[in-house]
């Protein structure tokens, strides 16, 4: 058996966008994943993102590391170059790749198995070097694809499958981002689709990482009473910091209809995002307050989502190497090679 | 061994101490006097206060192996007296600081001891302790020149050249070894036995190591992704690198750097990098050792399964674990043959010394694009760290890089249906396309089971169609990669096989071996796959030894696995101290075995 082949399902909407392309258009082959898995809602939320960002597919690439998660890549805009590496190790891929052609749009989707346990080191220094991707976790608390073993962003007290509690602290990877300066932090649900899209676009708009944790339920291990991502739990815990209405610069831009606490943050690359915080003194701006909300969510048993913090004027990876405007593989081999005669020159020193 | 312009020489140290730039020095200014030098400096595991050698030998006739005797021996660690004093040859000559009355450990008969106060002159002529230490290495160097009659005005020139623009240090070296000089010249038989007499014999060399060779290849072959994780003694190739942009990659109106180097988290985050880099259409490549090898294995198996470019340099030292991480060996050539899991194989060049490195550098970048896989340049720390004599390097501007079978958007137009991993030409390459193309170029690159599509398949027929491309990709690797070099002698019904860093001893050993009427053929492999010509110069002779710088003899194991030669046909010879090889282990071995004598 090869790929499935995509049944002939009309979308609901075959709208175009300026390009010319549906949604359909950013679809990628079937999923092969369990029927109602949270990530395929992610899939679909980042199909609809790309779709309203009005993303060239063939301009975007997709990585991504081992697991469920890391499979969807195949599952969405089937006319991009896609990367399916090796498990945990998605981050450093990404790296190169940018370093090499800083002109594509990276989306990097990953586990918590494979961001939080093996590839904890590869994320956190991907995030230090703000390397300009969207990077997306999709959380489960367990490895779905091994069978459902806890993971470590599995909460104490959560249950597995089998009954068996989990007894290690939880990492939170919002916490982390924020911890070693992450430029752009958010947290989602995959069933909150209208909470998702515009924090996806935002983080693909963000000039740098944005790391956006979506709980995401595995349905075959992990959403039964006692698990803390289960579809209920999330939906019951959730806490809202801030909304993000992500509007592209091309388009008109409109105030949401309640303009209660509006803060308009701008993107590096000339769009914006609008935040509508719950909270009216919340910060989105501000790493301290955002660290203290997530904690005090936490400290409540709630999960704090929405767009918690964002460094609108971060200096990516690029900005620290100095490279220039123009990806590296388009250099042309003589501004590359120094040539003959600056080899003959350089023996000198050799001498 | 032993005359004029025709000996070895040795000084003991202490790191840390500064001996290196005297060292150097003397280095050089041997090289000026036009007289074919070599130096191995034997360093250890620490930043200061262990002991430390620098072996320099002159060779009129151009050998550059290590020196298999040392004529002279400046002992200035009293912690290494009684071993420094028993690596004197017979009839050789020990010089110590005679600051001190002579040790005890330093007595030896059948040796000349030379005593120079090179602390008591040091305390007399300089202020303060970190001077005086600095400068007693200067002064050491300067009795050397009146002991082995080097050049003063070459070495005047090139103190004036390192310290033009320091008056005082300039002023206080020229007294450093005006001090030496002239103790030497009263007190001692100047020059001794052996000594130098200018020659003409290095006007078309340079004095270089391997790393900085191979940054430079780097450099010229036009890389631009670099990512590395330090680990000695790989360090000093990416700092090359990263001095070579500076010089030469920088924009001179913006500033803009048209690289980019990568310090990652590990040697599992720098093989990520590349490959990524490799993916994406960088020429990129990482610069590591054993340990950082030993991490990379499962990016390795990646590339190679998906058909993806970068270039590995792996700079060998002693293994294993951290084993002896400042000493050399050749005992990675297993692990990188056949490095990762599943069936897996991989290109290796291997080059001889500095200049060979820089051009196999070059080459590498070619080959991991026209083959699409990752490819290995193998040194080891001898070639990588230590200042080899080699021929200048040239540059050809009429090269172009080799991208390979690469689809660009206007070669796509012209395809029916692009298949990622489909071989049209027989050679078991398919041609690629970068992303970021667009139109049908579009392919999913995934480490698990794929068809020829690039697909997703657990399908048994089309998962063997990919693997068994691969294998013919290997096979016409064997093809394309650099043939081994060849020394063939009238009347030779020997063979020997060596590899590398080697390659110095061996031919030394092969002269030697020549004087005593054993006659022998040599063969330097430089590359892995072995092509023909590997099998061919096996199967010559009815005795083949095979040396190399490791315990297991791994070369012979490979020449086993790949050729079906029967291993306990050919004669191993293993040299594993951590020391570069000695033609003198090479000759002993040889004539040894060939006398019967079990080795
Ligand atoms: C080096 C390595 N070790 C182990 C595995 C097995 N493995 C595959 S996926 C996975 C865990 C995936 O968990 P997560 O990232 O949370 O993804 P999910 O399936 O839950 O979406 C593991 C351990 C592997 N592929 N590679
Ligand atoms: S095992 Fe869990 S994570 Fe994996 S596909 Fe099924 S529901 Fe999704
Ligand atoms: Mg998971």
């Amino acid at each position: 058996m090869t790929s499935i082949a995509k049944p002939p399902v009309r979308h609901p909407s075959l709208r175009q966008n300026s390009l010319g392309l549906t949604l359909r258009d950013y679809e990628g082959v079937m999923s092969t994943l369990c029927a109602g898995c949270g990530h395929d809602s992610v899939t679909a939320a980042l199909v609809q993102a790309a779709w309203e960002l009005e993303l060239e597919p063939h301009r975007a690439a997709k990585m991504s590391g081992i697991g469920c998660s890391s499979k969807t890549t195949a599952y969405f805009m089937k006319q991009s170059h896609g990367f399916n590496s090796v498990h945990g190790r998605m981050p450093s891929v990404t790296t190169g790749a940018n370093a090499a052609n800083r002109s594509l749009t990276y989306i990097g989707i990953s586990g918590d198995g494979d961001s939080l346990s093996i590839g904890i080191g590869q994320m956190a220094h991907a995030i230090r070097r703000n390397v300009n991707m969207l990077y997306v976790i999709e959380n489960n608390g367990v490895y779905g694809l091994t069978k459902g073993q806890f993971s470590a962003s599995a909460d104490v007290g959560s249950t597995s499958k089998r009954g068996e509690a989990n007894e290690q602290a939880p990492i939170d990877p919002a916490l982390l981002a924020l911890s070693i300066g992450a430029t752009f932090v958010a947290r989602s649900f995959s069933g909150d689709k209208k909470q998702l899209v515009p924090i996806l676009k935002a983080g693909l708009a963000h000039r740098g990482l944005a790391l956006i944790d979506v709980i995401s339920p595995c349905v075959t291990f992990n959403d039964h009473e006692g698990s803390t991502k289960s579809y209920r739990y999330t939906r019951e815990h959730e806490v809202e910091a801030v909304h993000a209405d992500y509007a592209p610069v091309h388009a008109e831009i409109t105030l949401p209809e309640s303009g209660d606490h509006l803060r308009v943050v701008q993107m590096h690359d000339g769009s914006s995002v609008r935040l509508r915080s719950t909270a009216a003194d919340y910060d989105p701006t501000d790493r301290a307050s955002a660290y203290a909300h997530v904690r005090a969510c936490q400290a409540r048993g709630e999960i704090a989502t929405g767009l918690l913090f964002v460094d609108g004027g971060s200096r990516d990876m690029h900005d620290l190497l100095k490279t220039p405007p123009t990806p590296l593989i388009d250099l042309p081999h003589e501004r590359l090679c120094p040539g003959a005669a600056a080899l003959d020159a350089l023996m000198a020193r050799y001498r | 061994m032993n005359g004029v312009n025709d000996f070895a020489f040795k000084i003991g140290t202490v790191n840390g101490t500064g001996s290196a730039s005297a060292n150097g020095l003397l280095m050089q200014a041997i090289f000026r006097m036009g007289i074919p030098v070599s130096g191995k400096n034997i360093f250890p595991s620490n930043i200061q206060g262990l002991p430390t050698w620098y072996e320099i030998r002159v060779s009129k006739d151009g050998y550059t192996a290590r020196p298999s005797e040392v004529d002279l021996v400046v002992a200035l660690n009293p912690a290494t007296y009684s071993k420094d004093v028993a690596t004197v040859r017979p009839g050789g000559f020990l010089l110590y600081d005679s600051s001190w009355p002579l040790p005890k450990e330093l007595e030896r008969d059948g040796i000349t001891i030379l005593g120079i106060p090179f602390g008591r002159l040091c305390v007399e002529s300089f202020e303060g302790d970190r001077e005086r230490t600095l400068l007693r290495n200067i002064a050491y160097a300067g009795a050397l020149t009146a002991l082995l009659g080097i050049d003063e005005e070459v070495v005047d020139t090139l103190l004036n050249q390192t310290y033009g623009r320091k008056p005082k240090l300039l002023e206080s070296n020229h007294t450093a070894i005006r001090l030496g000089r002239d103790y030497a010249t009263q007190h001692c038989p100047c020059p001794l036995p052996f000594h130098l007499e200018k020659m003409a014999a290095t006007g078309d060399s340079i004095l270089m190591d391997g790393n900085t060779a191979c940054a430079l290849g780097a450099v010229y072959a036009g890389a631009t992704v670099g990512a590395w994780y330090p680990i000695t003694p790989a360090t000093s190739l990416m700092e090359a690198f990263k001095a070579f942009c500076e010089k030469y990659r920088v924009d001179k109106e913006t500033g803009d750097r048209n690289y980019a180097i990568l310090q990652a988290e590990d040697e599992l985050a720098a093989a990520g990098i590349v490959i990524g880099a490799g993916w994406a259409g960088a020429r990129a490549f990482t610069n590591t050792s054993g340990p950082g090898i030993s991490l990379m294995q499962e990016f390795l198996g990646l590339a190679y399964y998906t058909d993806i470019p970068a270039v590995f340099f792996d700079i060998q030292r002693c293994g294993p674990a951290t084993g002896m991480p400042t000493r050399t060996q050749q005992a990675d050539l297993l692990s990188l043959a056949y490095a990762s899991h599943g069936d897996t194989k991989h290109p290796i060049l291997f080059p001889a010394n500095p200049h060979e490195a820089f051009e196999m550098a070059v080459q590498a970048f070619d080959l991991a694009d026209r083959l699409q896989t990752p490819v290995f340049v193998a040194t080891d720390l001898d070639i990588g760290m230590n200042d080899w004599m080699v021929k200048r390097l040239t540059w050809d501007d009429a090269y172009r890089p080799d991208r390979g079978k690469v689809l660009d958007a206007a070669a796509l137009e012209k395809v029916k249906k692009f298949s990622r991993y489909l071989d049209v030409d027989g050679d078991g390459i398919a041609a690629r396309t970068l992303p970021g193309v667009g139109g049908k170029g579009a392919y999913f690159v995934r480490g698990s089971g794929h068809d020829k599509h690039a697909g997703y398949t657990e399908d048994s027929d089309a998962y063997r169609e990919v693997v068994d491309r691969l294998r013919r990709k290997f096979a016409h690797a064997a093809t394309i990669v650099p043939k081994p070099a060849c020394t063939l002698r009238e009347g030779a019904d020997v063979g020997l096989i060596t590899i590398g860093g080697c390659d110095a001893a061996v031919s030394e050993a092969a002269d030697k071996l020549q004087a005593q009427d054993v006659v022998v053929d040599v063969m330097r492999i430089r590359a892995f796959p072995f092509g023909d010509e590997v099998r061919e110069f096996c199967e010559a002779y009815d005795t083949v030894f095979v040396i190399e710088q490791n315990r297991d003899g791994q070369l012979r194991s490979m020449l086993a696995i790949e050729l079906g030669i029967p291993r306990d046909e050919m004669i191993p010879v293993l040299d594993y101290g951590g020391m570069p090889l000695t033609a003198r282990v090479v000759v002993d071995a040889v004539s040894g075995h060939l006398a019967g004598v079990p080795a």
